[in-house]
This record gives structure tokens, sequence and C-alpha cells, in this order.
């Protein structure tokens, strides 16, 4: 294995970085969405398709983080409002992302990015980081999204860990009645975080459509959506640990086509199955923690009502 | 309105579906006086106040603070108007140390400045004789310094006026003179504390006046000095009471339970029972005192055999049972009730009825595949009218009625099975005092008729007007076994903090 593998594990893991933080944030503020994928679809197509609008790779952003921040005010109203099962709500919002993009994607297949968003997304060497030997071309020598990311995961653990905001906010996903009597306002820390996470979903699934692929398929997410849901769980609701995971999935993403390249014979489902089977071992053996701290938010999935006797 | 009055409340209605919680509450409380709200359970206690703080609003009536009318929407408001509450059920966040909950919900710069606050909390903590370690988290604390954190929370914020709901529930009596010392800190600068309890001695000890409440009606206001515990009992009841327990005298007693060397580890891995031996015989009741959470859980579980142990035997009638399933200690005659803090986690199936509820333990003496209700009809009927089971029916859900008739309904199945072994544990738990005596009553009867009774109880003064011998428990060791004959209040407090052993 040489650096150029590594590398390409951390652009693959990218887009699941992305929705693992996404997911992180909603999940402090106690709500699980499960609507991940169908977030992540509806950030690819919509970013992909105002991109090939405007020609514009900011719009094209600012498009899919709309997108993604939209799918999750639904959830939000939903389970924040009104009251209602996380869960099916989460589902609801996966296949009703998995349809829009399906319908708004329809007479996108085949298409390409334009030039000028390809241009925008070429990898870009850091000066002196680059130079590093091994690590620098893993992760210095990338495209601006990526290094975005990584800003997210430091802007992310500062924030949560730092900040009086991030205090208040894990302490709504731990236990809601205890904030609420501390004078936090409940509904609007959930309803905040929940949009800021589904605009991070929205951004991971542009990624796979503007820069990974990059051109418009059916279904483009595929299953990442999913596999960022069970990483939140591998990094225990940790953004410093989600970066591991999330290159770590990456790599098995990718591991595939090196193998390929090999020439080893190995049947090509079962190397589909990697990433998956991987998600499994890693909540097997992410649920066994004894550190309090590495527990999930202990209100997470418990609608908040203040009077409820 | 005089000018030193911090709240008055006038009028105040809440109803929660059909249950009327408060009726036209009227209630003051000034600055510099400690006020006691006095109240059975359920008496609308904890509803008043929570109204105050803005958990809940209420559905009519006034409140006014420094004589200001004020209209909560949200706890927010409250806090900043100096207004503090120190919850029953502590409002702690359990990942965090003590700092990061006081600073909780407070403004101030973006980044958290840990010095300067920690700072501040130690000035505050020093002017009020709080100790407190500011970097322990809260799942490493007592229930004592739980409560000194959330004092020290209230302070933090500026609090004049505080609220302490049923503070003493949970301490033994050195922390209850400790938190006591502290309250009256407070009153001397300046600040109106209000204290909820249902515990007569207390508010004898600590208060200036006390409002009495019964079933969500205030009733009446007195200076506690004019005042007495005999008086407060029969406003609080609504009829006059005796307040003595007769203990029943019983001869010929043999040894019946037999615990040795007992040591138990509980799901979290931490030594849960720790060599624990002691013996029961017929015809005795033995308390077991301890602060919550110092093994009691454990020690009933493993006797039931829900539990397993580590070391040790547990000897009935001269075989050991330990390692036996439930279903095998039942049938031996060891029967247990235990009343969980939320009364219909164990034991009970909230959503059926009396009826089906006793057939859960009987129907595997029947034979066939289906169930045979008839004789079971009978058992509930009698049961409800030996115990005096207000219920609309023995076809009525049980979640559906009072939780001190679910207790008889548990307590009453147990003892109608003629255990030889009876194990209740906190069997009055958010009784009130006329229903708790009704239990204290049934238990004497089981005593007279020889059976070994094992009570865990949280009231001091009724584990010492109960049982024959206390034994008391601090951190999974039993610290002593002493005779209630002998023993002092005192001496039991020492014991479950632990520090000393009685010889």
């Amino acid at each position: 294995m040489d650096a150029s593998f590594f590398a390409a594990a951390v652009v693959a893991g990218t887009p699941l970085l992305f929705a693992t933080l996404g997911e992180i944030i909603t999940e402090k503020a106690g709500n699980l969405n499960l609507g991940v994928e169908g977030m992540m679809l509806m950030g690819a197509v919509i970013g992909f398709f105002v991109g090939l609008m405007t020609n514009s790779p900011i719009l094209a952003l600012f498009g899919a983080a709309i997108a993604g921040g939209m799918g999750a005010s639904i959830f939000a109203f939903l389970t924040v409002s009104l009251r209602a099962n996380q869960v099916v709500s989460g589902l609801a919002l996966t296949i009703f992302g998995a349809g829009f993009s399906s319908f708004m994607g329809n007479k996108l297949i085949g298409q390409v990015v334009p030039v000028n968003i390809k241009d925008f997304f070429k990898p870009v060497h850091i000066p002196l980081l680059s130079d590093i030997p091994f690590l620098g071309q893993i992760f210095f020598q990338h495209d601006v999204f990526v290094y975005f990311g990584f800003i997210s995961v430091i802007a992310l653990g500062f924030y949560l860990y730092s900040t009086r905001k991030g205090l208040n906010l894990r302490a709504v996903g731990e236990n809601a009645a205890a904030a609420d009597a501390s004078g936090i306002n409940i509904g609007l820390y959930k309803y905040i975080h929940i949009v800021l996470g589904g605009i991070l979903c929205g951004l991971g699934g542009a990624y796979l459509s503007l820069v990974y692929i990059p051109a418009w398929q059916d279904n483009v997410v595929a299953g990442r959506g999913w596999i960022a849901v069970a990483l939140v769980i591998f990094a225990s609701w940790n953004p410093y640990k989600a970066i591991f995971g999330a290159f770590l999935f990456g790599g098995m993403d990718i591991i595939g086509f090196r193998i390929q390249r090999l020439d080893i014979h190995i049947s090509q489902y079962l190397i589909d199955m990697l990433p998956y089977v991987a998600t499994i071992v890693a909540l097997i053996l992410g649920t066994n923690k004894n550190r309090k701290e590495n527990h999930p938010p202990k209100d997470l999935g418990v609608p908040y009502f203040r009077e409820e006797r | 309105m005089q000018a030193d009055i911090a709240v008055e409340m006038r009028n105040i209605s809440k109803n929660f579906g059909s249950i009327k919680a408060n009726e036209n509450m009227n209630f003051n409380v000034r600055y510099g006086e400690v006020h006691a709200l006095l109240g059975e359970n359920g008496a609308g206690k904890s509803t008043l106040m929570n109204m105050l703080s803005g958990i809940y609003s209420p559905d009519s009536g006034s409140i006014f603070v420094h004589g200001k009318e004020v209209r909560f929407m949200s706890p927010k408001e409250p806090i900043q108007m100096g207004i503090g509450m120190i919850h029953q059920h502590f409002k702690l966040i359990d990942i965090y140390t003590a700092l990061e909950n006081i600073i909780l919900g407070e403004k101030g710069s973006f980044f958290i400045n840990k010095q300067e606050i920690s700072k501040e909390i130690k000035g505050i903590s020093d002017q009020f004789g709080l100790g407190i370690q500011q970097n322990k988290k809260v799942y490493d604390m007592s229930v004592g310094e739980k409560q000194t954190l959330e004092i020290i929370k209230v302070l933090f914020r500026g609090a004049k006026i505080l609220i302490l709901d049923e503070p003493t529930a949970v301490l033994t009596p050195q922390e209850i003179k400790k938190l006591f010392e502290i309250v009256n800190n407070m009153k001397a600068a300046g600040c109106a504390v209000i204290i909820i309890t249902h515990k007569l001695n207390e508010v004898m000890e600590i208060s200036d006046r006390v409002t009495v409440l019964r079933k969500g009606q205030s009733i009446m206001t007195y200076e506690t000095s004019q005042t007495t515990m005999k008086e407060l009992t029969e406003k609080m009841v609504g009829k006059s009471i005796d307040l003595s327990i007769k203990r029943a005298e019983t001869k010929g007693n043999v040894e019946i339970l037999k615990v040795d060397h007992l040591t138990v580890v509980n799901k979290e891995k931490i030594n849960a029972l720790k060599d624990v031996s002691f013996n029961l015989k017929s015809g005795e009741i033995l308390g077991v005192a301890g602060i919550a959470g110092s093994g009691q859980k454990e020690l009933c579980e493993t006797i039931a055999g829900l539990c397993t142990a580590q070391k040790g035997k547990i000897i009935f009638q001269g075989d050991n049972i330990l390692g036996k399933s439930p279903r095998a200690i039942i049938r031996l005659g060891i029967r247990m009730g235990f009343i969980p803090e939320d009364r219909l986690g164990m034991g009970l199936v909230a959503s059926m009825d009396i009826v089906h509820n006793i057939i859960l333990k009987d129907y595997q003496g029947q034979k066939g595949i289906f169930l045979k209700r008839k004789h079971i009809i009978k058992k509930a009927e009698n049961i409800v009218k030996r115990l005096d089971i207000n219920t609309p029916g023995i076809y009525h859900p049980v979640r559906k009625l009072s939780g001190g008739n679910i207790q008889k309904v548990l307590l009453g199945r147990e003892i109608d099975s003629n255990p030889k072994v009876l194990i209740t544990a906190y069997p009055v738990r958010g009784l009130d005092i006329g229903a708790s005596f009704k239990i204290y009553d049934l238990l004497n009867e089981q005593k007279r008729n020889g059976v070994g009774v094992l009570f865990i109880g949280e009231d001091l003064d009724i584990l010492i007007d109960l049982c024959d011998r206390i034994m008391v428990l601090c951190d999974g060791s039993v610290t002593g076994i002493v005779n209630t004959k002998e023993a002092s209040k005192e001496d039991i407090g020492l014991l479950m903090a632990g520090e000393y052993k009685v010889q």
C-alpha cells in the first residue's frame, strides 16, 4: 500500500465525514435523524442541478446546503414541534429524499459537471504541509472541499467542548429537563442544530455528485448515509474520532478497485460488501463502551415536553 | 402589600387532565424567612413551586414577585428574577463536572473561561459554607454532593428566592444538620427560602412560618412558633390520627434466613454488596437502613434470585438457595415486594387489572394450558376488601389507580401467598400518612403470624419504631446491626455515612 491509496481513502471518506458530523450535531441535540441518506441525496441532486445551471461552484454548494437544511427542517418540525416518532420521521425523510433526487435527477442522468466547477475543485497543494513525506501526500494535496471537512471537524470540536453554546447543546441531548430548568431554550437549540446537521449532510451529498464522481447518476449516495449513522456510534459522538472513522470507511470503499488492480480474483460482490460488513463489526466493537462520556446522549430519541408528569 | 414580601401567589389553580393538582392556592414568602410548605404526597406542593419556577404555567391565578405581577413562559424568566429551585430529582447533567453544571445556560463569553468562573464559584461557596470539588463529575458524586452542587448553581445565578423540594429525603441526619446550617446562612443573607417537606420535625426545626396544603388546596398558614406538631398533622391529614406504631411482640423466634459473606457485582461491574452477613428470624422485622443506592436493591434481588452472587451463601431453612431460579425461590415461600422510585417498574404490569396481576404469580401452580380465573377472582376481591383498596373494580388497570392503592395491590398479592419470608423495599414510598400506617399494620400482622420480614426503608424514625433490629448498609457493606431499643437515630446516621462500626 502506498500513500496514494490513503490519499484516495481521504477523498472517499470526505462525504462520509460531512454526513457523520451532521448526524453528530443532530444527535447531540437529542434527536436521532435517520434521514441522512435522504438529505445527502437532496444535497447531491440540488448541488449538481444548481452547478449545471449557474456554472458557479459557490452557488452549487449553497444550493446543496439549503436542500439538506430544508430536509432537516421538515424532520425538525415533525419531531420537535409535533413530537412525532423520530425513527419513523427519519425513515420517511430518507424515502422522500430518494424519491426527490430520482425525480429531479431524471433528466440529469449522463450530464457531467461543468469544467468551471471541476477546475474549482482541483487538488490544491498546501505549501509546506504538502511537502511532509507520506503524510503530506495523504492529507494536504486535495481539493478545497476536503480541507473544508478538516476545518469543520476542528470547528465543531471547539464548538462542542469549549464554548457555552456547545455546553448547552450537549446538555439538551443529555437531559432536556435539566437543561430546560437551567433556562436553555430547548426547542430553539434543537431546531438550529438539526438544520445545521442537515446542511452538513447536504454538503456531503454534493461532494459525491460534484467532485467525487463528478457526473450525475441515480442513487449516487448508495447507502453512505446509513454508514454515517453507524459511524456516529463508532466515533462515540465525538467529531475528532469521526475523522478516523470516515477515512477508515473511505478506505473500505475503494479497496475493491485496488484489489482488482493487483490481479487478485475475489468476487466483486464480496468486495462490495466490505464497507457494510465493517459497519457491523464497528457497531459490535463500538457498543461495548465503559466510559460514560462515550455513551450516546441520554435523551437521544426522547421527545421533550415540559409539563409531562 | 408589605415591602418585604418576596413572592405572593394568589388563587392559583392547575389541572392535569381531570386531576386538580392545585385549586385556588394562596401563598406568600418574605425575604429573610424560611417558609415551609407542608403537605402529604399529592397535596400539590411541588406543582405549586414548579409554577413559581416556570416549569408549569398556572391555569388561573396570579403570581407577584417583588410586588410586580409576572407571567412566566419558561424557566428562564424566573431565573432572571432571582428565583432558584432545587428539584427533588436533581436536574444535573451526569457527565458534566460541577463547574460545567453551574454555568449551564448562563450568559457570558463565547468561550468558557474556566479560571475566572472557578474563582467566582469559590467566592460563593465560601460565603455560604458550601464545600465542593469543581472538577468532579456528577456521576461520581454522592447524593449530598449533588445537592450542594444544586444549591451553588442556584446561588451562582444570584437567586434571592430559593425553593428546596424535599431536600432531606435522601440525606443522613448529619447531612441534614449541615443543610439546615446552610439554609440559615441563606436566611441571614436576606434570602427568602421555601422548603417543601412532609416531615413535621423538620418544619418545627427550621421554618419561621409554615403553610399547610391538602389535596390541592392551601389550608392555613401559621407562625411556626405558635403551632404544634399535632395541630399541623391534623391540618395536613384532615383528621386527627394516632402517629405511633405499636411494635408487635413475638416469641419463640427461630432463624429462618441466613445470609453469609455475600458479595454481589452489579451491571456496572461495581461491588454492590461486599461481604454481607446477617440473619433473619421468624416473627421479626429486620430493617435495612442506608443512603439510597447502598446496595439495598441488589440485596433484595439476590435473595429473590434475580441477581447472581460472586461469593457467599443464602441459607433458607437449612438449604442454600443461591443459584436457584426466581420461580423456585417463590415456591419455597420467599416473596418480595419492591417499590421502585417510579412505583410501577417492578412487580406489577401497569396495563393489566388486579386479577391478572395476581395470576402472574399464580398460574405456575395451575395445570393445563388455559388459565383458571375463578379462584383468582375471589382472591382479588378478598385482597381489595382486606386492604381497603380504593378501586372502581377488580378489572380496573392498576396503572389508573393512585400510588397508594397500587402498592397495596402489590403487597396484598405477596402477603396473600402466606410467605415465610417477606421482603419489602420502600413499601410506603409516596404514600400518605394514613395509607402508610395501614401498611405498617399489615407488616406487624405478618410478623405476628411468624413471617420473617426484611423491611428496607427510608425514614429512620419509622425504621426505629417498626423494626426489631436495623442493619445499616453503607456503600455495599454492613456497617452495623443495631437493636432498635438501644440505638439512637444519630448512631444509625453515623453508620449510614460509614463513620464507625458497632462492635
